[in-house]
This record gives structure tokens, C-alpha cells and sequence, in this order.
């Protein structure tokens, strides 16, 4: 050990003035961009994370795709193939948005990174997108490969509503990982991820209409079901990429878009609020 | 209101709490602390396990909100206005984790990409030692390097005010010396240290100020000089055979003269060292007396925490037989 060069960087920092002239600062993109560095070199070490993030929808597609294109009757359908793709949104959504990211921001917290984070300039919001970079880039590059896939395999319709398109994946990417951030709050340690991701997965999985249509179900069941956080995101692919069941065109969607939006947004801020009330910064002391 | 936009007279007090109170429920771990640190000062903030440091220091630092009372860090609320103080401060947690799967150079670039002011990584890789271990993963680390990691990142940021919670705790003997230079060189060139630590000789080493609380409070505080001036110096010996205590004479400034019967060792706790030892010399030369196993101290720093620890804030100890006084 030697003491630190006291040389020029030294008395350039150490100025008076510099108490002056105080560095405000705002949310900083470099410190996002340099602290989700780190959380991509994290990802890419941890095999679980991996495997749960690349290989399984990559199966997922794989089977998708196969089951479809040695089924005519499916791929003659344009709504089949539509609901394959959304299903798969919803695959990627729940397993490498939500889960991963909950076991993410878990570990974090409990080998005492966030606490050591929140000593330094980076905003908590900053944090937290940084942690949940990996996830969202992987997120979308799985839909683009999707997308891309279903095309050449599936024979996909042109989108009939682009805009409607990206409102319900974008927003659907934000919302999950705020759950996920909210999720930490009753989630111990990370090997309870598995069972305390549980809820969500399982509502969302089989009640968002992506696998199952929600018109085959009772109307009563129905209408419920178009609340859980999953089902407008569901809506807005379908209504954007078909016009939805009665398969309207690019300014009609937005008329049936109003609902499954205002659902999404309320999501989100519920998210929000979840989010500022619960999340954790530390381990609980026991 | 004649006045118009007057800057406040900008205090030389770095840090400042006033009255600062911390709640957890119905517990109240810090019970109206209040000090200063005057800028390019190391002030240590002693105290036993439980007695409200960290507490009291996670507030300085902005990590949580007071109960009540009030607290300033150059000149701002460290909570409120966090994003102004904390590019300026280095805060080195008592318990903070590393991603165990980075590397100690990818922690430290990551931590630099956070920082507004970053000395170079490899200078502060190297002023704490770890250069040999910049592609090892943190969780290959022993305990005593992930701490200089600690003291590293704390560093990174060239800050004006340095938060210090237990730095040298888990580190050998050597590792602590640098350690202290490393603390010594950050105040040389201007910055101003809030430490907190269980090594008394840390404290005695370092500290321009200190204070030592128990029980939510600051007892004691000021210079070690200070803090060890309120508490007595004692003279020890055995009694020499076939003199009885009674026989002992009475000192100029003794407090108090204890005597144990059953192995003749007496105890003298004085506020005047020098006098007490002369007239106790005074008595024994002439007589031909020889003292054994003749002892005289000052209190040290251990002395004055030790009578904290035990709640024997004031100087009388009913435990002391006074034959004399």
C-alpha cells in the first residue's frame, strides 16, 4: 500500500471553489449505462440466469414454431399464429422479465450490493433500471427473434397497428419489472423466487387470454380476467397486430384500444405506488 | 425586511447535528445527539456495541431521516438534498456487499462510472493494495481485503467528507497501519473524516475530536486530552510487610486510597498524578520503604471508555473502600 498520489488530479479535485460550485446531478444516463455494464457481466456468469432467460423460450419457439408449421390448419390461421406469437410475448415476459428479475434484484439486495449503491450518487431509480437492463434488452431481442421466426415459419399478417403494438410491449416490459421489484418485497432469499413468483406466473399465465382465448371462457370469468396485469398487454398485441377479433383496421383499433390502456396505466401506477411503499433496500434483520 | 438575498455566513463546521433523535418503533436508538466537525478534522465517534454509532452515522450520511432534530453536511440536509451532498462525501459502510461474480476491477470501473469525480482506478487499486488482485472475483477475496475494497471505493470519488464505519475491524496488524496512512494522507489534503471504531488506539491515533456515546448519548467528548482528563490517574503498589493501610499518608489530590486486606495491594485513583506520587515517595524513601511492583498512569482513552461502558459516568464508585482520603 502506498498513500494516493497527491500529484496534479489531486489539487485540481481538492480546489476550494469546488465547495461552490456543487455538482447538482440529475438522473444520469452514464451512471445507468456504467452500472448496467456490470449487471450484463453478472447475467453472463450466472448459468441459472442463462438457462432461464435464453434457453427456455428459445424451446418454447422452437416447439411453437414446429407444432405449427406440421399443423396446416394452424398456420392457415392468421389468429392462431397471432396467438402463438402473444404467447410467446407472455412466455418472455413472465420468465425473463419478471422471474429472472425478481431473482435479480433479490440477490442484490441480499449480498448487500443495494445497500452499498444507495451509499454512492446513483438515484434509486437508477438502480433499479440498471439491474433490470439485462432482462429488458434480452426481453426485446427474444420478441424481435420472435417476431422474425413467426414471419418466415408462421406466415405472420403485417401489423395492422404498429403503435398499439409497442404501447402493449413497452408497457407490459415496465409493468412486469415493477412487479418484480414489488415481488422482492415478500421474497427472502432468492431460492424463494420459485415459490413466491408463483402467484403472478400462474394468474398471469393462464388467465391473460395469450394460451387460453378469453372468449371460450364464461363471460363473467371473462370480464374479470381482463383486469390481471397480463391481459391488456395481451389485448393491445392482438388488437395491433390482427385489429383483434373482429379485425378492425390502424384508426379503428385505437377505439378498443382505450380500455385495455387505461387497465395497463393503472397497472403501472399501482406498480408504482407498490413499489415506493414495500421494496427493500436491505435484508430484513431477523 | 429591508435585506435582500444576504448569503448565510457559510459555517466552517463541515458537519452539524442538532438535537438528532432516531426512533425504531418504540426503541429510540439515538437520543438527542449533538456535535460538530470542523473541515479538514478527523472527529471519532466511539461507544459500546448498541450504543446508537451507526445509527447516529447513518444519519449524518443521508441514508436515513432523523426522528427529529436537525443535521447538515456541508451546509445541506444529507437526505433531503442527497443528490448535492453526495457527489462530495465517501461513505464506507460497516456492512456493505460486492457482487461476488465481478472482478475487483470491473467493482471498482463500475463504481467509477457512478462517481462524478473518479481518481483514476488503478491509483486507488494500488494505495490500498489490491493491484495483485485486480482480475480476481470479489468472492475469492479474504475478509480483510474485501474491507480495503471497501475503503477503495469510499475513496474513488475524491471526496470532500469521508464516512469511516469501522474501517480497520478484520484487518492484520499491517494492513491497519496503512490504513491509517491512507486516512492520514485524505486529511492532510483537506478532507474532513467521520469515523467510527471499536479500536480505542484507532481513535487515540487519529482523532483531532471524539465522543463517546452510550445508550443513545454522547457522554464524554472533546480532544483525547479532554476526554481523559475527567477521569483519574492511579498509582499501584504492594504494601510493604509489616506496614498496615492505616499507616499510608494522606495525598494531595487522591480520590480515593484502596486496600485490599487479603494481598496488601493498594490502589490510588488521583487528579494530580504528580504531587500524589511525590508525597507518596515523600513518605517512603525516608522510612526506607520500598514500594514492590510500583506503578503510576495516567488514564488512557481505555479507562475513560471502560467507566463509560460500565455506567460509571460520574467519578464515584461505591466499590472503592476509602481508608483514606
Amino acid at each position: 500500500m502506498s498513500t494516493l498520489s497527491s500529484s496534479t488530479n489531486r489539487s485540481s479535485i481538492n480546489q476550494p471553489s469546488s465547495i461552490n460550485r456543487t455538482p447538482v446531478n440529475r438522473l444520469s444516463l452514464r451512471r445507468v449505462s456504467r452500472l448496467s455494464r456490470a449487471e450484463f457481466t453478472l447475467f453472463w456468469r450466472n448459468k441459472t440466469a442463462l438457462v432461464n432467460a435464453l434457453v427456455l423460450p428459445a424451446v418454447m419457439v422452437g416447439a411453437y414454431a414446429f407444432y405449427a408449421r406440421d399443423n396446416e390448419m394452424l398456420t392457415g390461421n392468421t389468429s392462431i399464429s397471432v396467438y402463438i406469437l402473444t404467447g410467446t410475448v407472455v412466455f418472455v415476459l413472465l420468465l425473463v422479465v419478471y422471474y429472472n428479475l425478481v431473482t435479480a434484484y433479490v440477490a442484490r439486495r441480499e449480498e448487500l450490493m443495494l445497500k452499498r449503491l444507495r451509499t454512492g450518487e446513483a438515484r434509486d431509480g437508477e438502480i433499479l433500471a440498471a439491474g433490470a437492463m439485462p432482462a429488458v434488452v434480452v426481453a426485446l431481442a427474444q420478441v424481435a427473434v420472435a417476431v422474425g421466426l413467426g414471419a418466415w415459419l408462421l406466415g405472420l399478417p403485417v401489423p395492422v397497428n404498429v403503435v398499439l403494438l409497442l404501447v402493449g410491449l413497452v408497457g407490459g416490459i415496465v409493468l412486469f419489472v415493477l412487479l418484480a421489484a414489488v415481488s422482492t418485497a415478500f421474497t427472502r432469499n432468492v431460492e424463494f423466487a420459485q415459490i413466491s413468483t408463483l402467484p403472478v406466473l400462474m394468474v398471469c399465465a393462464f388467465g391473460s387470454g395469450a394460451l387460453l382465448p378469453l372468449s371460450a371462457l364464461p363471460d363473467a370469468v371473462a370480464q374479470v380476467l381482463r383486469f390481471i396485469p397480463l391481459a391488456p398487454v395481451v389485448e393491445l398485441l392482438q388488437l395491433g397486430w390482427v385489429g383483434g377479433p373482429d379485425g378492425v383496421g390502424f384508426v379503428e383499433a385505437f377505439v378498443p384500444a382505450r380500455k385495455p390502456v387505461a387497465i395497463l396505466v393503472g397497472w403501472i401506477v399501482l406498480g408504482w405506488m407498490a413499489l415506493r411503499r414495500w421494496f427493500r433496500w436491505e435484508p430484513r434483520r431477523s | 425586511m429591508t435585506q435582500v438575498a444576504v448569503p448565510a455566513p457559510r459555517s466552517s463546521n463541515v458537519i452539524e447535528l442538532h438535537d438528532v433523535t432516531r426512533r425504531y418503533g418504540s426503541f429510540e436508538a439515538v437520543r438527542g445527539v449533538s456535535f460538530t466537525v470542523a473541515k479538514g478534522e478527523l472527529f471519532a465517534l466511539l461507544g459500546t456495541n448498541g450504543a446508537g454509532k451507526t445509527s447516529t452515522v447513518e444519519v449524518v450520511e443521508g441514508l436515513s431521516r432523523p426522528s427529529s432534530g436537525q443535521v447538515r453536511v456541508l451546509g445541506h440536509d444529507p437526505f433531503t438534498e442527497r443528490a448535492v451532498v453526495r457527489p462530495r462525501i465517501g461513505i464506507m459502510l460497516q456492512e456493505a456487499g460486492f457482487a461476488g461474480d465481478l472482478t475487483v476491477a470491473e467493482t471498482m470501473r463500475m463504481w467509477a462510472g457512478t462517481t462524478s469525480r473518479p481518481r483514476p482506478v488503478a491509483d486507488v487499486m494500488a494505495a490500498v493494495a489490491l493491484e495483485h488482485k485486480a482480475s480476481v472475483q470479489v468472492k475469492q477475496l479474504s475478509g480483510g481485503e474485501r474491507r480495503r475494497l471497501d475503503l477503495a471505493l469510499a475513496l474513488l470519488g475524491s471526496p470532500e467528507v469521508l464516512f469511516l464505519d469501522e474501517p480497520t475491524t478484520g484487518l492484520d496488524p499491517e494492513s491497519r497501519r496503512n490504513t491509517w496512512r491512507l486516512i492520514r494522507g485524505m486529511l492532510a489534503e483537506g478532507a474532513t473524516v467521520l469515523l467510527t471504531t471499536h479500536y480505542l488506539e484507532e481513535a487515540e491515533e487519529l482523532a483531532d475530536r471524539l465522543a463517546i456515546m452510550h445508550a443513545g448519548r454522547v457522554v464524554a467528548s472533546g480532544t483525547v486530552a479532554e476526554v481523559v482528563a475527567a477521569h483519574p490517574a492511579r498509582i499501584t503498589f504492594q504494601l510493604p510487610a509489616g506496614v498496615a493501610p492505616e499507616a499510608l499518608p494522606a495525598l494531595p489530590g487522591a480520590l480515593s486510597v484502596h486496600c485490599d486486606r487479603t494481598n496488601g495491594a493498594v490502589e490510588i485513583r488521583t487528579n494530580a498524578l504528580q504531587e500524589s506520587l511525590a508525597a507518596l515517595l515523600g513518605w517512603a524513601n525516608p522510612a526506607g520503604l520500598v514500594l514492590p511492583r510500583l506503578q503510576a498512569r495516567s488514564a488512557s482513552l481505555e479507562e475513560a471508555f471502560l467507566s463509560v461502558a460500565d455506567g460509571d459516568v460520574s467519578l464515584a464508585d461505591p466499590r472503592i473502600e476509602k481508608v483514606s482520603a
